[in-house]
């Protein structure tokens, strides 16, 4: 049985370790030179910080996934720096390239990790240099050990919005201030997860408690326009009395939660369904990974946003799932333990999306003239005035979204656009749909 | 402005930029090292709205593309390396 795992995260690695101690030896494809994922993301060879500096409180499971991770490459076909561009659910065959050389995969079954990037809004002058998702703020800090600003400012909600700004803090480049779009109010819909998740409710609380140390939080503000010639150089937002403000400051970083990748998915023709928690159209599971579409299999951040913690369970749960299938002896205690912890985690991860949600409303009343789509400058406005019935008419009346992110960063604004100017909820407009080349290629590797 | 802070004392490299010779580190991204010196931007918007210097710094946004050697290539998740010849558009 030719097996393949997409993804080196902790999905990833804690699948494929499952895979190999049943006596697998699975192709393992990572699109970056190594793997460990966005949370453990290792800097390249020449960088000397150790785990406590570059991952924090996270360092532990940072070290734990980086052990397995280096344990399982030589036993098996380990495929750093490639990209799966594309998958035939059919032909049970994938297409890569590698270092510019193209090549192919067969597989009879494959489990996918491809994990998630940051949930933006759009806002006037997001395209400047200097503006940055707080995932990629924190990429910088990690992996390269840059600031995007020595003055940043950090707007959104979540737990990754007091994490970046507490990280750059501490390393020299404070915030003047912290903008969150959510009121305080709504966070008490926060407070089940001190039940169900109590370890990370409080670090949490925790870390918001340090960071008010380095930084003022201004909750339930409206963004208005970040500002500069050619380089950000101030932010105007209303805060919660409507009042208007001009921050100066060298940098944006902005994030509202993280969306999956889900393109992969998408060309494997597993069906999707609108998530009301996730508010996003999202690739359909069962409670062990399995999609409908028989041998492909899905886990982690990639198929549903819910942390890195729960990515190391779901990867298990789905390869558990996969031996399962193909008659192979597998753990059903461990299959069993699993599943109970993932259901627990589901009742946090619901409280932690309604305290700190996707500020629809922003994205429903941008200003027309507003960039919307940065790969193809189409605005608030002509999405409006498409007049498209769905999201996907959009995209052809308005090349939303068909440029080369293929919507990745507009497609969920988009969608709440589409939706408020028809009257509809945002159920209703569908989503963009994945195509093949996933990101784009050489046009001689086609 | 982006600014190195912590783990800078890696070997010097030296790469150049439409032609002009900028200094590295070795382990810097191509988004780094252009932007660490003060060029500002890694590419201009095809319908004339402005610079950009990416957004995502992981691979999802393309939104950081620059040309080596003829070849498009992601600033974010391409490594410098020494003598490096990188256009802008």
């Amino acid at each position: 049985m030719r097996v393949a795992v997409v993804g080196a995260g902790p999905a990833g690695i804690r699948a494929v370790e499952t895979l190999v101690a049943a006596g697998l030896r699975p192709a393992w494809i990572e699109e970056s030179p190594d793997g460990g994922g966005r949370i453990a993301q290792r800097p390249p060879g020449a960088f000397r910080r150790d785990a406590r500096a570059l991952y924090g409180a996270d360092a532990p499971r940072a070290r734990a996934l980086h052990a397995t991770l280096d344990g399982l490459k030589p036993q098996l076909d380990w495929r750093p720096g490639t990209l799966v561009w594309n998958l035939d659910p059919r032909t049970r065959r994938l297409e890569l390239i590698q270092a510019g050389r193209r090549g192919t995969l067969d597989y009879d079954r494959i489990i996918l990790a491809t994990g998630a990037m940051d949930r933006v809004v759009p806002l006037p002058g997001w395209t400047l240099p200097g503006v940055t998702t707080l995932g990629g703020a924190q990429v910088a800090l990690k992996a390269q050990g840059v600031a995007v600003g020595a003055r940043p400012v950090f707007i959104g909600t979540g737990p990754l919005l007091w994490l970046t700004a507490l990280q750059y803090a501490r390393a020299g480049a404070p915030p003047p201030l912290i903008l969150d779009t959510t009121p305080l109010l709504t966070k008490r819909a926060g407070l089940p997860m001190l039940l169900h998740d109590p370890a990370l409710a409080l670090r949490g609380l925790g870390l918001r408690l340090a960071l008010l140390r380095h930084a003022p939080i201004h909750e339930d503000v409206t963004p208005i326009a970040i500002e500069g010639a050619g380089h950000v150089q101030a932010i105007r937002w209303r805060d919660a009395a409507w009042r208007e403000h001009v921050t100066a400051c060298d940098a944006v970083a902005m994030g509202w939660g993280l969306k999956p990748e889900t393109q992969l998915a998408d060309l494997a023709e597993i069906p999707f369904a609108f998530d009301p928690i996730q508010r996003a159209h999202l690739p359909v599971r069962d409670a062990a990974g399995r999609s409908p579409v028989p041998g492909h299999y899905l886990a982690g951040d990639g198929a549903r946003v819910a942390g890195a913690k729960v990515a190391e369970w779901t990867g298990a749960r789905a390869a558990l799932a996969l031996l399962e299938d193909a008659g192979l002896p597998f753990d059903a205690g461990q299959a069993g333990w699993l599943e109970a912890r993932l259901q627990g985690q589901a009742r946090a991860r619901a409280a932690l999306e309604r305290a700190f949600p996707y500020p629809a409303r922003l994205a429903a009343r941008l200003p027309d003239d507003t960039m919307l789509c940065r790969c193809e400058g189409v605005t608030a406005g002509q999405v409006r005035a498409s007049a498209a019935p769905d999201l996907n008419r959009a995209k052809a009346l308005t090349r939303l979204g068909m440029g080369r992110c293929q919507g990745r960063v507009c497609g969920l604004a988009g969608a709440e656009i589409l939706a408020a100017q028809l009257g509809v909820p945002v159920a209703r407009v569908g989503r963009l749909r994945g195509q093949m080349p996933v990101k784009p290629i050489p046009m001689d590797a086609l | 402005m982006l600014t190195r802070l912590l783990d800078q004392d890696r070997p010097p490299i030296t790469l150049t930029v439409d032609g002009q010779p900028i200094a590295a580190r070795d382990g810097d991204t191509l988004l780094t090292a252009i932007l660490a010196a003060g060029l500002g931007h890694v590419r201009t918007g095809e319908f004339g709205d402005g610079p950009r210097a990416g957004f995502c710094w992981m691979g999802a946004c393309q939104d950081c593309w620059v040309r080596v050697g003829g070849q498009a290539m992601r600033a974010c998740s391409t490594l410098a390396t020494p003598g490096m010849a990188v256009t802008r558009r």
